[in-house]
């Protein structure tokens, strides 16, 4: 899988390169930016309520039992915003967008229509990549700040309606805002941002990588998403580890 | 705008030596013709002979093993050289966008490029349409269409371009008589009138010899012989006097 990581950078900086003509296309990066979050607003939504809920339901009663309730909030908060949130929306997203992605652009490859693109002189990363990867990039921070306040909420209804915790919840996200600052929301946002330029890139480039027939746009379906999230994990350790300090 | 070269004349092709190669499976074994400026040249042969490759070797989509492409003297390679002259390709399967409406496709090379503002876009789109036969099918998609359809589709959205040299992959292969005729003659139009070179692959026989100027055979990536119609009629070579005269009647089984 990790062949391909140096094409996967060429396309990412031909697709960099590319920005000053993203106003040009801003039609099709709204239309793409509105796929996605069409596509997986609903699902983002009853995702994070659940992680935080699990989160919650896993921490709380063991600090409780110590007392230590008044850290539930915090342990909640910071492991949503810091990493759940991030990494489980990209994951969500690399199946739900990236997979469409490498569809979407493996079918054009296979049926000739990229190929009749080079032929009008229409470059396929102006026209397919750059808006894909533009309205990504914008789509999933947003989607992960969305995810963070939900799971957040999730955390809190546990913590309170469950017996072995019984934290209200004002209590709750006081505690929380007494851990929980602005950078570690920006940080967890920050990841997103790099987690979605991954998912464009690689699904991008195994669209357009894609041989073979219907069968070839199996594949590369397959391949986008995988690749995605074995990257998105490495990253993500590598990205934690720099914004440590 | 790249209007540079906006001398409505078609241009001269020049093809040597070309060799290609599919995992080690030559398919193309030494192509050698000349295509005058604003001529119809047919290139007919057995399927899997090496034709739409040819094409697409032509049009830049596949890079030659050996040999060169020249147009007006000039190598395909060269990275001016798509600024510089229009060409259009036909696709065999037409290759219409599927997202797109056929209207929208058939306007992407000037919406794209921002040659023309829409309302201008979607006049010439109109009369396009028209000349294939296709008025108003613009706000239909291209999978409500039959393949016929979608090839004149493909035809109306390269003669948007105004090509110099427009190469077509079998443009009739799935039409009726009657609208192969039509496009036959808008072949033949479009070269009087804009006085474009025109490169025909097509099994029709009706077809090649009605509008060509030269037809060149080629058969297992070879080019058999290249003449006008006449002369390609009377060229004594079993293999082509059998496929140019092959019928249900006289196969022998
Ligand atoms: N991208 C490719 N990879 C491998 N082999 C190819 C490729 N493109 C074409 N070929 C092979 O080249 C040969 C010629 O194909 P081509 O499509 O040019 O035939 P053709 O003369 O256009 O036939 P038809 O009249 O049926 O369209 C075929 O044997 C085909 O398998
Ligand atoms: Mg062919």
């Amino acid at each position: 899988m990790f062949e391909n990581i140096g094409e996967i950078i060429l396309l990412f900086w031909r697709t960099m390169l590319a920005l000053p003509l993203a106003w040009r296309q801003r039609q099709k990066v709204f239309e793409q930016f509105f796929e996605i979050g069409n596509a997986s607003l609903l699902m983002v939504c009853v995702l994070s309520f659940f992680i935080g809920a699990v989160i919650a339901l896993q921490t709380g009663p063991v600090l409780v039992e110590r007392s230590l309730s008044s850290a539930v909030g915090g342990v909640v908060g910071i492991s949503i915003a810091k990493e759940l949130a991030p990494v489980m929306m990209a994951i969500l997203i690399a199946g739900r967008i990236g997979s469409a992605m490498a569809a979407e652009i493996g079918s054009m490859r296979v049926y000739q229509e990229i190929d009749a693109l080079r032929t009008m002189n229409i470059d396929p990363i102006h026209y397919l990549v750059l808006p894909r990867m533009v309205a990504i990039a914008v789509a999933l921070p947003m989607l992960v700040v969305f995810a963070i306040l939900v799971g957040w909420f999730g955390g809190a209804v546990v913590a309170d309606l469950n017996n072995h915790i019984s934290i209200p919840i004002q209590a709750f996200f006081s505690d929380l805002r007494n851990v929980v600052q602005l950078k570690d929301v920006a940080n967890g946002v920050f990841k997103s941002f790099c987690f979605a330029l991954i998912i464009g890139a690689v699904s991008c480039h195994q669209g357009l990588a894609t041989i073979g027939g219907p069968r070839g746009i199996g594949r590369s379906v397959t391949k986008a998403v995988v690749n995605s999230i074995v990257i998105i994990v490495i990253f993500d350790y590598v990205l934690t580890r720099i914004l440590l300090k | 705008m790249n209007d540079a070269t906006n001398n409505h004349s078609g241009v001269g092709l020049q093809v040597s030596h070309l060799r290609k190669s599919f995992n080690g499976e030559e398919v193309l074994r030494g192509i050698d013709f000349e295509v005058q400026p604003g001529e119809i040249f047919v290139i007919m042969g057995p399927s899997g002979s090496g034709k739409s490759v040819l094409l697409k070797h032509l049009i830049g989509l596949e890079s030659p093993d050996e040999g060169e492409i020249l147009i007006n003297g000039e190598s395909i390679q060269s990275p001016e050289i798509a600024g510089k002259y229009r060409m259009a390709l036909v696709f065999q399967s037409g290759a219409l966008l599927n997202s797109l409406t056929v209207g929208e496709n058939v306007g992407l090379y000037l919406s794209e490029h921002r040659l023309k503002p829409p309302e201008e876009i979607t006049r010439v789109v109109e009369e396009k349409l028209e000349a294939v036969g296709l008025k108003d099918t613009a706000d239909k998609m291209p999978n409500e269409l039959s393949g016929g359809m979608k090839k004149r589709v493909a035809i109306a959205r390269a003669l948007v371009i105004e090509p110099q040299l427009i190469l077509y992959d079998e443009p009739t292969s799935e039409l009726d008589p009657l609208s192969a005729a039509v496009i036959g003659r808008e072949i033949v139009k479009l070269k009087q009138r804009i006085h474009v070179t025109s490169l025909v692959v097509s099994h029709d026989r009706d077809l090649a010899f009605g509008i060509a100027d030269r037809i060149a055979v080629i058969s297992e990536g070879r080019i058999l012989t290249i003449g006008t119609p006449e002369e390609v009629k009377q060229f004594n070579d079993p293999a082509l006097q059998k496929f140019l005269h092959a019928d249900f009647q006289h196969e022998s089984p």
